[in-house]
């Protein structure tokens, strides 16, 4: 996608200037976003409108731009206003508040791509050696003097190209699906993955609990042990219920293979808790021949990078989990590096937490038994996610069988 | 009582071409059009105070004074900046006649072509302005910082409607005059939303019925436009038909060869 910010001032309201120059817009076949649009109050009060188009090639963009700037727009020219962070850990006043799109800052009339895009972060600038450099960064990272983009002027952003027509995931369209084929869902999800890794990029599971609550496990498990999983983002629910699964066959206490609570079942999830940290963590369970099925142990044979966060109501935890939010964040950070596909599943806390770190640009589904959950990680700024609403056993199964054969 | 601008045509002359009306092969009766411009002046002069400008040899359109600049305020004028080198030697002239008679005058930045009352015309409350082929639409935005009004931007469609004022005149701040074949649909749309409007059929738009001068309740109009002639006098206007088919051949008339100075 190409884009430009154009400006509109005057009465353009009244002159239908504003129409007229959208309607251009419209008929040269670019897209447009009203990115601001002051109104002058009064008759002899100018109105002002800053316009984001975006066409598919630099072409028609240079021709729809050509034919608009005939009626007064003014192609945007200004650079990013750069300030220094006044201390560690605190971003310069009026700072940019990063999106998950594809962005860029224009700095000396050029502009320069944002690395590791993400939400909710600012725009660190450098000047190297070899020119300027642009990088997203939380608000943590910051250090005193660092330089800051400040306001929106001189940013751009690309938005999230539309989705093809012939895209497997076309009929699925953006908005959650309750009421769809899920079988079709679960085939389109499953080539989604084959194609990101046939691209060279990684993918990466998100779980929660209810994945072993529901005896979902084994599917999971198999989906690992075939290699289709790089990266495992998880807490420690999860991670403690697949060790109790695997040491007692029960999860919180329930016999996953009848169904009935255990006599002092309840006690399992905390025995299997401090298994592991008797022998200081999953990967020497393993090692020791302690730890010998489930999830976990998948994860350490196939080599995948898993990350454990905390939160404040965990049990133990398992020596795995980083308690300190901000590491586990900057863990995630750094795993979600190439990730090109992001699979979420039963779980909201570590859903919206790896929403936050992602990229627009990587496909992400959000698989969960209750709508709210979906939803809300979209509302949170994840827009390129896909909801499908459905069992998470069921949902594993299927994916299994396409992704593994059916056993 | 009002008071205008204009020019004798001792220099008057058709040298170029930069509308669609000048063809160097249809010259002006140049005696001819001295005895129309004088029947014009005739008849401002009952209406209005009027000014005169010493026309300079070098400059054959200077006769055009709508095209010196707008009155911007009391005693300001936002100055020119034609579109055509042909006439920019214009320019320093009208210049320095406003400086001398005590005129601030505004410039507009460089790459921004205006050419005054012949593409913004005052109507009441607001201002018309056209644009596309001689002023250009970031001027308006100008004006209107000068003006302080809202400026109405319309576009003109054709080579042959390159001035506002060959197209459209208003009558009073309710009502304009005009011919909706100059102007775009969104013209169209934006005149007929703020004015109640009189449609010139395009015969007598040729003869350049919108290039009239409307002082108290007198329309200087050049001559054969019964039909719009008829609608104003129904209206209670006293309609002057005046003979400009020498001016005509170089794409001007009445309004052409007018500029207010004082309404």
């Amino acid at each position: 996608m190409h884009s430009e910010i154009i400006t509109l001032d005057g009465h353009i309201i009244d002159s239908l200037t504003l129409s007229k120059v959208l309607d251009i817009l419209v008929a040269e076949g670019v897209d447009y976003e009203i990115r601001r649009f002051e109104i002058g109050k009064t008759h002899d009060q100018i109105s002002h409108a800053e316009i984001l188009v975006r066409a598919p090639d630099a072409e028609s963009l240079q021709r729809a731009l050509h034919e608009v700037q005939q009626h007064g727009a003014v192609i945007s020219q200004e650079d990013a206003t750069l300030q220094p962070a006044p201390r560690d850990g605190v971003f310069p006043e009026g700072f940019y508040s990063t999106t998950n799109l594809e962005t860029f800052v224009r700095i000396e009339g050029n502009w320069i791509p944002v690395e590791r895009i993400e939400m909710d972060c600012g725009i660190r600038v450098v000047r190297t050696d070899s020119g300027w450099r642009a990088e997203c960064v939380p608000l943590h990272w910051a250090r005193a003097g660092e330089l800051f983009v400040v306001g929106t002027a001189g940013v751009r952003v690309t938005p999230m190209p539309r989705r093809e027509a012939d895209s497997v995931f076309h009929f699925m369209g953006s908005e959650v699906s309750i009421e769809k084929p899920k079988t079709r869902i679960v085939q389109a999800v499953a080539r989604a993955i084959r194609e990101t890794r046939s691209r060279g990029q990684k993918v990466l599971f998100v779980g929660g609990p209810a994945i072993v609550h529901t005896g979902a496990a084994p599917y999971m498990e198999r989906i690992i042990r075939a290699g289709w999983v790089d990266v495992l983002f998880a807490g420690n629910a999860l991670a403690t219920h697949d060790i109790e699964r695997a040491l007692y066959g029960t999860s919180l206490g329930v016999a996953l293979d009848t169904g009935i609570p255990e006599t002092h079942g309840h006690e399992h999830h905390l025995r299997a808790i401090n298994t592991i940290r008797n022998t200081g963590g999953i990967r020497q369970a393993v090692e020791r021949g302690v730890l010998r099925s489930g999830i976990m142990h998948a994860c350490v044979v196939a080599g995948v990078n898993l990350v454990l966060a905390g939160s404040i109501r965990d049990d133990g935890p398992l020596p795995d989990v980083i308690t300190d939010v901000l590491k586990a964040q900057d863990a995630m950070r750094e795993a979600v590096r190439d990730v090109g596909l992001a699979l979420m599943v039963a779980t909201t806390l570590h859903s919206i937490a790896t929403g936050n770190l992602l990229p627009a640009s990587v496909t992400t589904f959000c698989v969960d038994a209750n709508a709210d959950t979906v939803i809300k990680l979209t509302d949170r700024g994840s827009h390129q996610a896909f909801g499908i609403v459905t069992d998470c056993g069921f949902f594993l199964k299927e994916l299994a069988e396409r992704l593994c054969g059916e056993e | 009582m009002s008071r205008v601008l204009m020019c004798p045509p001792d220099h008057y002359a058709l040298r170029y071409e930069i509308n669609a009306w000048m063809h160097l092969d249809n010259q002006p009766d140049l005696s001819l059009a001295a005895v129309q411009w004088q029947t014009l002046f005739s008849h401002v002069q009952k209406l209005a105070q009027v000014e005169l400008l010493s026309p300079a040899p070098e400059c054959p359109d200077m006769v055009f004074t709508a095209n010196a600049g707008l009155l911007v305020s009391e005693r300001a004028v936002l100055l020119s900046r034609f579109r055509h080198p042909e006439r920019q030697p214009e320019e320093p002239h009208f210049r320095r006649w406003f400086e001398e008679h005590g005129f601030t005058v505004y410039l507009m930045p460089p790459d921004c072509a205006f050419e005054g009352e012949g593409d913004i015309l005052y109507a009441g409350e607001r201002y018309l302005a056209g644009y596309r082929r001689r002023t250009e639409i970031c001027a308006h935005r100008i004006a209107s910082e000068y003006l302080g009004h809202e400026v109405l931007s319309l576009e003109l469609v054709s080579d042959r409607w390159y001035h506002l004022d060959t197209a459209l005149f208003v009558l009073d701040g309710r009502t304009v005059v005009y011919y909706p074949g100059a102007f775009d649909t969104y013209a169209n749309r934006v005149i007929d939303e703020h004015f109640d409007a009189l449609h010139v059929v395009e015969e007598e738009a040729l003869r350049f019925a919108c290039n009239s001068v409307v002082i108290g309740n007198t329309v200087l109009m050049p001559e054969g436009c019964p039909l719009i002639t008829n609608l104003l006098e129904r209206r209670g206007y006293e309609v002057v038909s005046i003979p400009m088919s020498e001016f005509i051949k170089s794409g001007g008339a009445c309004k052409c060869l007018v500029m207010f100075l004082e309404r």
